[in-house]
């Protein structure tokens, strides 16, 4: 029978080489999904991994991978504390959204105010200090009750995509959108748009934001105290405690932190790609992006590059919903298929397997 | 205004029946020690797979059936994710959702109902005629009564039986149960299995009682609901009922509102259930947490 | 008779032989003592006979048939019980329950609660069978361990270092309690490394030492020194103080309160104690009477008002452990794993845990990780810690040299103040002595030291003081030269509610 003996040490080894095995696990339990249903699963593979960076239309997907990794990235990356320490922040979707209705609305306030050097800051603060607003709910409500932050933060997603709703057809419709359901669409206010950094690359503000939070990311948990506080709170809350952490500060700066980062993913995101808020502008991100943290095991390095293979599953998915009429969903099952296979392969880096009768069972 | 207390009264029964179903397997989950996010995954994988066994077999409670063992399969995942290979159970918990969401959408592709097939009301002889009481309390499906039967066998089941004293020592203390040479992980996986079968019922009531059809994310974050009504009730059965019928209620009346066409915006009357929730979580002081909740088992020696 | 023969058990775990062809029988009636450091093998061996462990090779027979017990329900079929070092308790059910989860075929609830009422009146262990565990003392927690296992009728009863939460009298009744079983027939293997109690109590001893028998004695005429030696397998040295000059009061304890910090914490009761520089203090008291909640009132992890506690004349009670560790003061919890250490993380990080602030291995919030292996590495050098390199994980150690590493860790910072809980737990004699001895050195260099011990050996041989922890309150503090350990006792609270045995036989 086989069984699990823990290690002694974590395993270095399968810590990197975990991920790219629970990759390939997936890419075959992915071809079996398929296969079931009726795609030739070589064919759906290469549509969705190999086409978008490789073929024949490369230079039309490449950019759209860009735009789809940025808000992921930036989400999970502020995520990634939260996880460390035991914090769980699920409704990174809600405070994604805060922060594309406070930053947009700050815009659409000022309408047609067309100094870009003071406009853009002012909306990247607004999507910042929204997002971290709505984080602060489920925060003080665990800090001053206990309550739990899991379920406050994603009953919030729920209220904050009845928000985006309302707003889409209330106080920020287009004036002069003939009635029609949004916004003013951003991408034509020169003074608030976020464009390409360079035309056609994808690579726009919220994308630069992001590598420089993997960045600063990286140096906190590798050098900074912050980081270590982090690290320690969650592997050993007491221990914690007993170096001085204060847990209930520790809270708040987590929570807050990643609520930011998902309202400027949101601000960077309405303002951009998407162009205008919308009932339908709630996108999933906010969800995504907890795949995306675990993907890169919540180490910032490896969130850009899980960022940037979930964006390629959309962006695949997407060409092979159009050429192989491969239902959405099917990206949906597969990134969670993703997430599994991740997690169960994370087990060979803390135990291994033994082949042998059970000591106990 | 003229909302009928009794219609009203009568369609909160309704309304809080998946809430409850769902809510009753997780809590029997989190006494065992286990905490299963993934209740919304595996409603709505029961809601797709019940309205199909239902709708291609043309009995409702084949439906049902297929429902509860569509979710328990579904828990397996879980179950076998978090038991033996040791993941966290928040991160698993969170990817069954999601695996859930798409999957229910990919099974649901072009899923075809009749509009003849109902689950019949009953009519509880005697009872059923009382005024008022009656049409409020003894009119429902079989499935009303089956979620508070539930209830009330879990809740004898955790105080009386010899196997819910054992799963209660193993949500309590999961070492010491080992070293007592209870089989811990067999316990769990039980325990998991049940509440995917109650939470893929749950999902059926969704898409064959409640709605009824078939939409892709028909429950609507109701599995998150009762996972907060568990924290709610402190893990007691009896008080899942008053959470499940509260949030019930306030599904129904914000319902009843919109229909009356309140001066409210549409939109703000359907924050309603996820606001109460957040209220009721502070509001209520939960109770003690079963002591090993969420935390992985190794039995290393 | 013999009731239990052990022939040639082996149990090989990856490293480390932890039982070698281990031999011996425990006769019927027998109070067979098995005598061993930590890590001698005595857990596993334990263990194996429990049907826990599956021995490589070797066989049992109990009452001449083969025993091979596949689980511990199988061994309490044959009628093996076990009384737990850590407790296998339920806390937040009943007594009753956690009884009826011990048991095969439990009688219904209200005949169960009726024969805990008989068996613990009988065998002077009163217990209320309803009680939630949770609030019951630790010694009363261990009312219902034995009673879950006497309601069994046990042919072996196995006591796994019973004494360590009692007090003297408590250990004097369940001494008591053990007599009168072992005359109704019934064999015990008591396990211990408490020698002078093995003396009073035990008619045979099995010595291990490295997964071996090394040997055997009858207890009653065989002195703690030679039985000390045969375990060990040296001589042992005594922990020595070179001067003893004591200074001005450096910690000072005002009316120390503070509220149960947790459901089943302790409250402290106006607690004042003051320690001198170059003084040790060492506090006792059974498991459960506000120890935790002392060191973190001390520590910083549960402030209280400002004047409670105050060093060098400084009001520090309201301030956060680092702020101490600034001015002085250090500390180290009774647990090692996950509270005074993290587990999965380096013994650099681990290093740099608490010495970050007092050494100054933090600059603006950055961290200096290569002064912070310097420490590390000037730890395990010092303190002899047994480890690879400063790189290892803390949860690679072995529980002797993680303490050492803890406690040295806290040492070499030189703090004004050091506050350790148990610093010995589980720890092997030669580490254990090594620890004392560091810590009289501190104290020897001119810092107050305050040692919390449950091992009153441990604290009548290195402190200046004693005072008792009962309840949360703090006993005033009298000299350890000439104290009696009946006197300690009675310090200690006594024996609480327990009363004697009716010893009939």
């Amino acid at each position: 029978m086989l069984r699990l003996e823990k290690r002694p040490q974590p395993s270095k080894n399968w810590s990197y080489g975990a991920p790219l095995l629970a990759v390939v696990l997936t890419i075959i339990l992915g071809m079996g999904l398929f296969a079931i249903l009726g795609k030739d699963p070589v064919i759906a593979i290469k549509t969705i991994f190999w086409d978008p960076v490789f073929g024949q239309f490369a230079h039309f997907y490449r950019p759209e991978v860009v735009k789809k990794a940025a808000p992921l990235v930036l989400i999970a990356v502020g995520l990634s504390f939260g996880f460390r320490a035991g914090i769980w922040n699920i409704g990174a979707e809600g405070q994604y959204i805060i922060g594309a209705i406070c930053g947009a609305g700050v815009a659409l306030a000022v309408y047609p105010y067309d100094t870009r050097w003071v406009l853009f800051p002012l909306m990247i603060v607004a999507g910042a200090l929204g997002g971290f607003l709505w984080a602060m709910i489920p925060a003080l409500l665990r800090v001053f009750f206990k309550t739990n932050e899991i379920l406050v933060s994603l009953m919030l997603v729920y209220v904050a995509e009845v928000l985006i709703k309302a707003f889409s057809i209330g106080l920020l419709r287009n004036p002069e959108g003939y009635g029609m359901p949004g916004s003013r669409n951003l991408r034509q206010y020169p003074a608030a748009a976020n464009l390409d950094l360079i035309s056609g690359t994808g690579f726009h503000w919220g994308a630069l934001t992001a590598v420089f939070a993997v960045v600063v990311a990286y140096v906190m948990f590798t050098r900074h105290q912050f980081g270590f506080n982090v690290r320690l709170a969650g592997q050993s809350p007491r221990a914690a405690g007993f170096a001085g952490v204060n847990a209930n500060k520790l809270i708040i700066v987590c929570l807050g932190l990643s609520g930011a980062m998902a309202g400027l993913a949101g601000l960077f995101e309405v303002a951009g790609p998407s162009g205008q808020i919308l009932g339908s502008f709630p996108s999933y991100y906010g969800f995504t992006a907890i795949i995306v943290a675990f993907l890169g095991r919540l180490n910032p390095i490896g969130i850009l590059l899980a960022g940037l293979l979930m964006a390629l599953t959309y962006i695949g998915g997407q060409a092979a919903e159009a050429q192989l009429n491969l239902p959405s969903a099917a990206i949906l099952t597969f990134q969670g298929m993703l997430l599994f296979c991740l997690l169960a392969v994370d087990v060979l880096t803390n135990y291994r397997f033994k082949i042998g009768k059970a000591e106990v069972r | 205004m003229d909302i009928n207390p009794i219609l009203l009264l009568a369609a909160l029964m309704v309304a809080s029946t998946p809430i409850l179903l769902a809510a009753i397997g997780e809590l029997v989950v989190e006494r065992s020690g286990v905490l299963n996010l993934g209740v919304e995954g595996m409603m709505i994988v029961g809601a797709v797979c019940g309205y199909i066994a239902g709708h291609s077999s043309g009995n409702p409670y084949l439906g049902f059936v297929g429902a509860a063992a569509a979710g328990a399969a579904l828990s397996l995942i879980f179950a076998v994710l978090t038991q033996f290979l040791l993941t966290n159970q928040v991160a698993t918990g969170l990817g069954l959702t999601m695996f859930g969401l798409g999957l229910s959408s990919l099974i649901g592709q072009g899923a075809k109902g009749s509009p003849d097939l109902t689950v019949s009301k009953l009519h509880i002889p005697l009872l059923a005629d009382i005024p008022v009481v009656g049409p409020i309390l003894f009119q429902h499906d079989v499935m009303v009564y089956l979620s508070v039967a539930i209830v009330a066998g879990v809740w004898a089941f955790l105080k009386y039986s010899r196997a819910g004293l054992i799963l209660r020592a193993v949500g309590e203390n999961h070492d010491a149960a080992h070293a007592l040479g209870y089989n811990v992980r067999a316990v769990r996986v039980l325990a998991i299995m049940f509440g995917g079968a109650c939470a893929g019922l749950a999902g059926a009531y969704i898409s064959l009682v409640r709605v009824p059809q078939w939409i892709d994310g028909i429950t609507a974050g109701a599995g998150w609901i009762a996972l907060a009504i568990v924290v709610f009730a402190s893990w007691k059965p009896w008080r899942l009922i008053a959470g499940a019928y509260l949030f019930g209620g306030v599904t129904v009346l914000q319902l009843n509102l919109q229909a009356e066409g309140l001066k409210i915006p549409v939109e703000y009357l359907s924050m309603a259930p996820y606001l109460a929730t957040i209220v009721v979580l502070v509001m209520i002081r939960a109770g003690r947490a079963p002591a090993s909740l969420g935390k992985s088992f190794h039995p290393s020696t | 008779m013999t009731l239990l023969d052990l022939q040639g058990l082996t149990k090989a775990y990856p490293g480390v032989v932890a039982n070698s062809d281990i031999s011996f029988a425990i006769g019927k009636g027998q109070i067979h003592a098995l005598l061993g450091e930590n890590g001698a093998g005595k857990s596993t061996l334990v263990k194996t006979i429990y049907g826990l462990v599956r021995p490589d090779a070797g066989t049992m027979t109990l009452e001449g048939a083969p025993f091979t017990p596949t689980d511990p329900r199988a061994a309490r079929a044959a009628g093996i019980a076990m009384v737990f070092q850590h407790f296998s308790l339920f806390d937040a059910l009943t007594v009753a329950e956690n009884i009826a989860l011990g048991m095969e075929n439990p009688p219904k609830q209200r005949e169960l609660a009726q024969r805990i009422r008989e068996v613990s009146e009988n065998y002077g262990l009163p217990l209320s069978p309803d009680r939630i565990v949770g609030d019951l003392s630790a010694g009363e927690r261990q009312r219902v361990e034995i009673i879950r296992c006497l309601l069994q009728d046990p042919k072996l009863l196995i006591m796994d270092e019973p004494t360590s939460v009692l007090t003297p009298q408590e250990v004097e009744i369940l001494f008591g309690t053990l007599r009168l079983l072992a005359s109704e027939g019934t064999s015990i293997l008591y396990i211990s490394h408490k020698l002078e109690e093995i003396r009073a109590l035990c008619e045979h001893a099995t010595v291990l030492r490295l997964g071996k028998v090394v040997g055997t004695c009858d207890p009653r005429e065989t002195t703690s020194r030679d039985m000390a030696e045969l375990m060990v397998g040296s001589t042992l040295m005594t922990p020595k103080r070179d001067s003893e000059t004591l200074g001005d009061d450096v910690l000072v304890i005002e009316g120390l309160t503070a509220p149960a910090p947790h459901q089943f914490g302790t409250a402290l009761k106006n607690i004042s104690v003051s320690v001198k520089s170059g003084e040790v203090l060492g506090i006792g008291g059974v498991a459960g009477n506000g120890q935790d909640e002392l060191v973190a009132a001390l520590s910083g992890e549960m402030p209280v008002s400002a004047a409670m506690v105050s060093l060098d004349g400084q009001a520090i009670g309201h301030l956060d452990p680092n702020t101490r560790r600034k001015i002085g003061l250090c500390a180290a919890p009774e647990e090692r794993n996950g509270h005074a250490a993290a587990p999965d993380m380096t013994l650099t990080e681990n290093a740099l845990m608490t010495a970050k602030t007092r050494l100054g291995l933090s600059k603006n919030g950055f961290l200096d990780w290569a002064s912070a292996r310097d420490f590390a590495l000037s730890v395990i050098d010092g303190f002899d810690v047994r480890t690879p390199g400063p790189e290892t994980a803390a949860r690679a150690l072995s529980g002797g040299n993680l303490q050492k590493f803890v406690i040295g860790r806290e040492i070499l910072q030189k703090p004004r103040v050091l506050v350790v809980n148990q610093p010995t737990w589980g720890v092997d004699a030669s580490a254990a002595a090594a620890i004392r001895q560091a810590l009289l050195d501190l104290a020897g260099e001119g810092s107050a030291v305050v040692v919390i011990s449950q091992d009153l050996d441990e604290i009548l041989e290195i402190a200046d003081r004693f005072a008792a922890l009962n309840e949360g309150t703090l006993s005033p503090a009298v000299p350890t030269a000439g104290l009696t350990m009946e006197r300690i006792g009675l310090m200690l609270g006594g024996a609480h509610d327990m009363e004697a045995a009716h010893v009939e036989a």
